[in-house]
């Protein structure tokens, strides 16, 4: 059976200004991404990895091109929008955590849901958190806790709105090996159990191998 | 939206805990702290110039009339629940024997007065005698306290029919408004009066009927307004503004002052408020791009900031209110001693004024930044140099511009006050600006061929241009506005202090004959008197104005319906005299003298419309005298000097028969002297003014009090916006530190090169504002406050020193801690 199309990206171009002129850091990407698939977009530094992802999330506006993510068309989408729709189907990881250091991680977890009105965010989050394996340490703040807990705590609250699609942007960069193949592991396991799309940037081969499609950027296009 | 307060106040608490929102909290404490301090006091010292102003009139409004108070007046005043009281004045003889004396008769009511007390004169020379049986019988007033007699304790009183021992000794200077130099100001005999015997001896029997009213200060207020609608011509309406020139002026200096300190205060409040604003957006636009990807709004994300500042404005301003409460009483505590009287307890205003002005300031100057947070693009969260779109200028600064006007005239009123400061607010921003740009240039090209440190230093004021340009524009505004107000105070106290002689005139000699003048000289000067030289003084009516009868004219204030109804003291002189300066026209010419011509004061001028060169009729001993304005004077009235609001050119008035007045340093070692004089000139009225002094100096040491507690907020608040300042910087400071140290620059190198930095900044910012504060002082001095300006070579040394030794020493205290952790930690924190 042919799976659901969740992520569309059509001829999506990212053209930015500089000194030297006109860049074109994303030139015409055309990709789609189906319900449940993990993706990893691998490529050098500077080849438009980024950029891609955040426009295929929503955190950037193509110069041209469009994106469908979850049936809905985000050029036709202001600002608000968009985050509302983050809000409902869009998980992301950061390889900087990107935790606020003021909360609690329960708090942390807690705070995606908090913002899509959820009245159960802290059962949900302790819940979350308990299967991330820091049961034990919700009411820690970031400064607290380990980079491999931090990291646990930042897939915790991508996940726990059940997104249909989650983007990962180095997860496992800022890990040792150790920690990142733990890191990894969590994050196929939270991929396989509620059947959410993931899209990953990553440099890591064996993060990049274990996902069911890997995208290799250039110069800007998919080669 | 419970989820949005939610986490606002969640994150608040705890970033309210790990300390940084503690530079934000601490520039509203302070800000409010002054603002409410300085509230409280000017108004605590307000309400008291007040009350004494009030004790001078005896009430809170006093309502003057030849004849019967209407009793509507009195019906409509209590119906308001207003007090009121009655006071019959008139000119009497009393007599001893073959010995008669002049006496200035004030028949009361038992509440009299309603505000102040009588008191006992020092001497023996202000008596009155109580006899409320006696005078409620005959007149429905209860008691009379009687001016002045020499030596008449243990007289009988012969006042008309009543005939009464001078047992209770006793009289209130204060409570004769003018000390007694328009004592005879009702002139028409009153046959009414229930006082006949005496009137062929009085020299000028008059009755006037006051009314002093009491009430809550609204109340009074709108009585006033009532009883100034319906009073009648030749009746006199005074509140406590024009109780006394001496008080008025005084006062007036005092609220100017105090209102200018307030502004500075405000300014200050406003920029540190800004600058703290500025790197809260600077620390949340990381959270505002976070919440943005998680799913927030921008709404969502201004409103968890609005509610942050909002607790955070809520907090700081009641704790600051606390603050700027105890800071003034322990103030109060400290310079007990000082003030002659107890302060009143201040009234609610500057609590909510304090209140409001941390809203609006919050308004005007965090919100503008704080609407970045929204506008921060959510895509931060992956490339950290992707801030949000440059503010317009308009919106950056507008809102700031706006609140800080409003401020202005909230605080100082409008008028030219308030135009001046917000013109020398915006010369001072642009001269700084623009010294800023200059320096930062110069700088930039001079880093290279020197030590390290001063590469480092001079390297961080080039690199970050407009934030260095920031800097001094905020140091700089507000080392002026202490430089400002230093200026300001020290020639305000100094100028009081040069209005109020070391030995001033402690008595006033009126009516001396002409033809007893050289006479009273010699005998006053034989007891060791210092007499001031002599000035004639003479009777009379103004009847019109430009040939129009002032009868029905309408005058710009009651004052003038009060100048047009009654005589005046005429006098003439060939010299202005001390503490008369001409402000428009010319003084009178030796070509002049004779010639019809009037020099007319500006408070005069002021209440009755007049322009130079308008006719004015007078009658003068029932002779009909026109006369040109030739020149406007301003009035130092508080100079303790004989001064006149009519000057005739001299030798004009010479035909009539006038009288003489005069004042003197006349301390007699035996109060018996006072009574020879007396005896000896009977018709000369003599006033005792030391009580007046005392009032007056004790009205001042309360306005300098106020200055110096002023300054002590203004200068708390100009601390912390160098604090903030430098605290804006901190988190770059840190990590160049770390990164300098990791390359091999010893802790001392770096901090050599921060303190020369900051020193630099300090310094030129001193400079300025040195430069800025001597233009402000003069306009201010010059312009509004009407003071000689005195240049002093020592503002600059002091604004360069103070300004690098300030910022030095703030820059070290914020930043040594930034210096101290290994380089390490810091760069693994980022």
């Amino acid at each position: 059976m042919e799976r659901k199309i969740v992520l569309e990206a059509r001829e999506l171009t990212r053209k930015v200004s500089s000194p030297e002129g006109e860049l074109t850091i994303v030139d015409a990407v055309s990709l789609a991404i189906a319900a449940g698939e993990t993706v990893a977009l691998v490529g050098t530094s500077g080849a438009g990895k980024s950029t891609l992802l955040a426009m295929l999330a929503g955190l950037d506006v193509p110069t041209s091109g469009k994106v469908l993510l979850d049936g809905n068309d985000l050029s036709r989408f202001d600002e608000d929008a968009r985050a509302r729709l983050r809000a409902n189907s869009v998980g992301f990881v950061f390889q900087a955590f990107h935790l606020l250091p003021a909360l609690t991680a329960l708090e942390n977890v807690m705070l995606p849901l908090e913002l899509a009105g959820r009245r159960d965010a802290a059962d949900a989050a302790r819940r979350m958190l308990t299967r991330v394996g820091l049961g034990e340490r919700v009411g820690h703040y970031p400064r607290q806790l380990s980079g491999g807990e931090q990291q646990r705590v930042a897939l915790a609250r991508a996940s726990v709105t059940h997104p249909a699609v989650l983007f990962a942007d180095e997860p496992t960069g800022n890990l040792d090996t150790a920690t990142g193949a733990s890191i990894c592991e969590l994050l196929f396991e939270l991929n396989r159990e509620s059947g959410t799309t993931l899209v990953l940037v990553t440099h890591d081969i064996t993060l990049a191998a274990r996902c069911g499609r890997r995208l290799t950027m250039a110069g800007g296009r998919l080669v | 939206m419970r989820a949005v307060l939610a986490l606002a106040l969640r994150t608040l608490a705890r970033e309210g805990r790990s300390g940084d929102l503690a530079v934000l909290f601490l520039a509203l404490f302070v800000a409010v702290a002054a603002l409410t301090g300085v509230g409280f006091l000017v108004d605590r010292v307000d309400r008291a110039m007040r009350l004494q102003a009030s004790e001078v009139l005896g009430a809170d409004l006093r309502l003057q009339a030849q004849d019967e108070i209407n009793p509507a007046y009195t019906d409509e005043a209590r119906r308001r629940g207003i007090d009121t009281t009655h006071i019959t004045s008139m000119l009497s003889v009393i007599l001893k024997g073959d010995l008669t004396q002049l006496a200035n008769v004030n028949a009361v009511a038992p509440n009299y007065p309603l505000r102040g007390k009588v008191q006992l004169a020092n001497a023996g020379f202000w008596y009155a005698g109580a006899s409320r049986r006696h005078s409620r019988a005959r007149r429905g007033v209860a008691g009379f306290a009687v001016a002045r007699c020499a030596r008449c304790k243990g007289w009988r009183r012969d006042l008309g029919g009543l005939r009464r021992p001078a047992r209770h000794a006793r009289a209130d200077l204060a409570s004769r408004p003018g000390f007694g130099l328009r004592r005879s100001r009702a002139g028409a005999a009153d046959e009414r009066s229930g006082y006949p015997g005496n009137a062929a001896h009085t020299a000028r029997q008059s009755r006037g009927l006051c009314k002093p009213v009491r009430g809550r200060p609204r109340e009074i207020e709108q009585f006033g307004r009532w009883l100034a609608q319906q009073k009648r011509p030749g009746e006199r309406l005074r509140d406590i503004s024009e109780a006394s020139p001496e008080v008025g002026n005084a006062a007036q200096r005092a609220g100017r002052f105090l209102s200018l300190a307030s502004l500075v205060g405000v300014l200050l409040c406003a920029v540190a408020i800004a600058m703290t604003a500025r790197r809260y957006v600077k620390r949340h636009l990381d959270l505002a791009a976070l919440l943005k990807t998680l799913g927030a709004t921008r709404g969502t994300v201004l409103a968890i900031s609005l509610v942050q500042l909002a607790c955070i404005a809520l907090i700081a301003a009641t704790a600051g209110a606390l603050a700027g409460y105890l800071a003034q009483q322990g103030l109060l505590t400290l310079l007990k001693g000082m003030i002659a009287t107890e302060l009143p307890p201040p009234g609610l205003r500057p609590l909510w004024m304090g209140f409001a002005a941390a809203f609006l300031l919050l308004i005007g100057c965090a919100l503008p930044p704080i609407l970045q947070l929204a506008r921060v693009p959510a895509i931060r969260v992956l490339r950290r140099d992707i801030g949000p779109p440059p503010l317009t200028s308009l919106l950056a600064y507008g809102p700031a511009a706006l609140v800080i006007a409003l401020l202005i005239q909230w605080v100082a009123g409008g008028g030219w006050l308030s135009l001046g400061f917000i013109g020398g607010l915006i010369a001072a921003i642009g001269v700084l600006a623009l010294a800023g740009w200059l320096l930062v240039t110069v700088v930039g090209r001079l880093r290279a061929g020197t030590g390290i440190a001063w590469r480092y230093g001079a390297a961080n004021l080039a690199r970050r241009r407009s934030e260095s340009i920031v800097q001094i524009v905020a140091l700089g505004l507000g080392l002026s506005a202490l430089l400002l107000l230093t200026i300001v105070r020290g020639d305000l106290v100094e100028d009081w202090r040069a209005r109020l002689p070391a030995n001033p005139p402690n008595y006033f000699f009126v009516n001396i004959p002409g033809a007893e003048r050289d006479a009273f000289h010699e005998l006053l000067t034989g007891q060791g008197a210092k007499l001031s030289p002599m000035s004639p003084m003479i009777r009379g009516r103004l009847l019109a104005i430009n040939d129009q009868p002032v009868a029905k004219m309408r005058f710009p204030n009651g004052q003038g319906d009060g100048f047009a109804s009654r005589e005046q003291n005429l006098s003439w002189a060939e010299d202005i005299g001390p503490g008369n300066k001409i402000t428009e026209g010319h003084w009178f010419t030796p070509a002049e003298y004779g010639k019809p011509l009037v020099s007319v004061a500006i408070n005069f001028q002021q209440s009755m419309g007049l322009k130079l060169g308008d006719k004015l009729t007078f009658d003068v001993a029932g002779e009909t005298v026109p006369v040109t304005i030739s020149s406007f004077r301003n009035v130092q009235w508080d100079s303790l000097q004989p001064n006149f609001f009519l000057m005739f050119a001299p030798q004009l008035l010479d035909g009539a028969a006038g009288t003489w007045m005069a004042s003197a340093v006349y301390r007699p070692q035996d109060p018996a002297r006072v009574a020879d004089v007396v005896r000896r000139f009977p018709s000369v009225s003599i006033f005792d003014v030391d009580q007046l002094i005392t009032q007056v100096r004790s009205i001042i040491d309360k306005a300098v009090m106020a200055v110096q507690s002023v300054f002590l907020f203004t200068l708390l608040a100009g601390v912390v916006v160098l604090l903030a300042a430098v605290q804006a910087t901190r988190d770059e400071r840190r990590y160049e530190s770390a990164m300098l140290r990791t390359l091999g620059a010893s802790r001392r190198t770096v901090l050599a090169g921060v303190l020369l930095e900051f020193a630099l900044l300090g310094l030129v910012a001193g400079l300025i504002a040195a430069a800025a504060a001597a233009t402000g002082g003069y306009f201010l001095a010059a312009r509004l406050l009407e003071i000689p300006y005195r240049a002093d070579p020592l503002l600059w040394i002091t604004g360069a020193l103070t300004g690098a030794l300030l910022v030095c020493i703030a820059g070290w205290l914020a930043t040594r801690t930034a210096l101290n952790p290994p380089p390490m930690q810091i760069l693994r924190q980022g």
